[in-house]
């Protein structure tokens, strides 16, 4: 009887495994407008979410929400790529395109997490960093450059979940972590398949191609050492089942913060200032 | 009776891209004479033009003291990259047989006016100065040399901006490299930046514009997003001098613009105020 079972079962598994996704189905859901947004994720795991606004500077980007929350009673600060639901909020938010301005309210407020000993969990969804004149002029590199210095020497924990598109460096500036945490059906790129196929195909339309070669999907990202763990997304996708995606990456997240609040912080810099040194070690 | 004999010989002409530079600033003409006379500066617009790694090196370095190191590292195709012009890897291998060079960055340990450095110098001819996993390699090595050393660290950035080719691990070397450089602050030394023409992209978004001072020279392109990119995400035209170096400038993200030759002396002048 069991060796029956056993030969059903594999029967059953092998035509879904034909169905696999490709690379550029991937990046459709990545980018489906149903999944779950960064205000989704925040309501789902902390029921007591302060946003605070500004960079005291000049501004108060909405495409980076940040602010202070308990998750299962660890107080956080939690960053994140801001799409917006709505096209008013599309617009607000410039589609999760930070500014300068954006960046520098994240690293504010995540210098008061570290003076007052609060994890950081940040969620990653933009197409890239805002392209426009404001941008440029008020530092657009700078400010990502900046970001990845600051979060990398930063001495609290920072938990970093992927959950639809990684955009190159736009991404990055708040995916410095110690644990990279990534959604089954997420993407992270270096750059966008259309971009990179404009440069290398010389036609955008072949994104597909170039999806398929950059290895952008999450299994692929884990084997190359690039993200730490892969979030389980329901059947058919987050945006199927958003309450059953939301928890699951609750449930990452929080069994994260335990690990990385028990480790003493001189350890955790350390720890993370070598998973950072690791990255691409061929040599 | 020579004039009506037949032209056996044909005069040697070399072709005219042999003899004529053309400043891609202001679209100048001049003779390649004269263009390698002035340094490969304009004589017209002042656009100092890109040199080698080896070419920038002996600009820089005191004669004799520049020893390069962990020049053993070289790219990883690890993603067995195809695009539609071919493999990422004969690519590569056409490019370190035609320069020499193994890698977009060259580092070295040296002394810049008497004062012990380590210096990177990136080479846009190679793959365009892409930040591939090796380049970052080298980048956090010589960070981390300069740690161990006690010198301080200069980096000639000039490039377009991650190696796609190495996909994603090639944007981690912005990471890489940027945490290296704030271990070396944290230890006390002094990074100075020099952003050449070109620095744009995940170079500029890394260590390029990390520097304690960030300097740059003449005309100098320098920015995140292309131009192009830009215009078509506001619809607008973009301002002639959007992105060079005087544009930086006056809106504060570099700190001095320095002539090519003056630029050793100013670094070993700012290393003297520093007392290093």
């Amino acid at each position: 009887m069991a060796k029956k079972t056993v030969k059903k079962t594999v029967a059953k598994k092998a035509p879904a495994k034909a169905k696999e996704l490709t690379a550029w189905d991937k990046v459709k859901i990545a980018r489906d407008a149903k999944r779950p947004h960064v205000k989704d994720f925040i309501a789902g795991v902390c029921s007591d979410f302060e946003e605070l606004h500004g960079d005291r500077i000049v501004n108060d980007d909405k495409a980076m929400v940040a602010g202070f929350g308990t998750i299962e009673g660890f107080s956080c600060l939690i960053l994140g790529h801001n799409k917006g639901a709505t096209i008013e909020e599309n617009m607000e938010s410039n589609f999760g395109m930070v500014t300068p301005d954006g960046y520098r309210k994240a690293m504010r407020l995540a210098k008061l997490a570290e003076r007052f000993g609060n994890p950081i969990v940040t969620f990653v969804d933009t197409p890239g960093a805002y392209p426009g004149r404001e941008a440029e002029e008020r530092g657009q590199a700078e400010a990502i450059a900046k970001s990845l210095e600051f979060f990398s020497g930063l001495k609290t924990p920072i938990v970093v979940v992927v959950t639809g598109e990684g955009g190159s460096g736009g991404a990055l500036a708040i995916a410095v972590g110690d644990r990279i945490l990534m959604m089954e059906n997420a993407v992270y790129s270096v750059i966008s398949p259309e971009g990179c196929a404009g440069i290398l195909w010389r036609d955008g339309a072949r994104a597909p191609e170039a999806a398929e070669a950059l290895k952008i999907t999450a299994p692929e990202l884990l084997k190359l050492g690039a993200i730490d763990e892969i979030i389980p997304e329901p059947k058919a996708g987050a945006h199927k089942n958003p309450a059953a995606a939301i928890k699951a990456v609750k449930k990452a997240v929080v069994k994260a913060l335990k690990e990385l609040t028990s480790i003493e912080t001189d350890d955790l810099v350390e720890g993370r200032y070598n998973k950072i040194r690791s990255y691409g070690n061929f040599y | 009776m020579s004039w009506f004999q037949p032209k056996t010989e044909k005069p040697k002409i070399p072709p005219a891209k042999a003899i004529w530079a053309i400043c891609p600033k202001c679209k100048s003409h001049f003779t390649k004479e004269v263009w390698k006379k002035n340094d490969s500066i304009c004589p017209k617009c002042n656009y100092h033009g890109r040199l080698s790694a080896r070419e920038r090196i002996s600009r820089i370095a005191d004669k004799g003291s520049f020893t390069e190191i962990f020049s053993e590292i070289s790219y990883s195709d690890h993603l067995n990259f195809h695009d539609a012009t071919g493999d990422y890897k004969s690519k590569v291998e056409a490019t370190i047989a035609k320069l020499g060079e193994k890698e977009s960055v060259v580092v070295g340990t040296c002394e810049i006016g008497g004062h012990k450095a380590v210096l990177g110098v990136m080479d846009f001819s190679f793959m365009g100065g892409s930040l591939g996993t090796g380049a970052g390699e080298r980048i956090a090595r010589a960070c981390e040399l300069a740690v161990k050393e006690n010198r301080p660290l200069v980096i000639f950035s000039a490039s377009g901006g991650a190696r796609m080719h190495e996909g994603i691990l090639s944007l981690m070397q912005m990471t890489k490299t940027s945490a290296a450089i704030g271990r070396l602050k944290d230890a006390g030394l002094a990074y100075i930046s020099v952003l050449t023409d070109p620095t744009t992209g995940g170079v500029s978004a890394s260590y390029a514009m990390l520097g304690d001072i960030n300097i740059t020279e003449p005309r100098a392109l320098i920015g995140f997003a292309g131009r192009r990119v830009i215009e078509n995400t506001i619809k607008q035209k973009l301002p002639a001098d959007f992105q060079s170096a005087e544009y930086l400038e006056k809106h504060g993200f570099v700190d001095k613009i320095v002539e090519r030759k003056d630029m050793k002396a100013f670094i070993a002048k700012m290393f003297n105020f520093w007392g290093f």
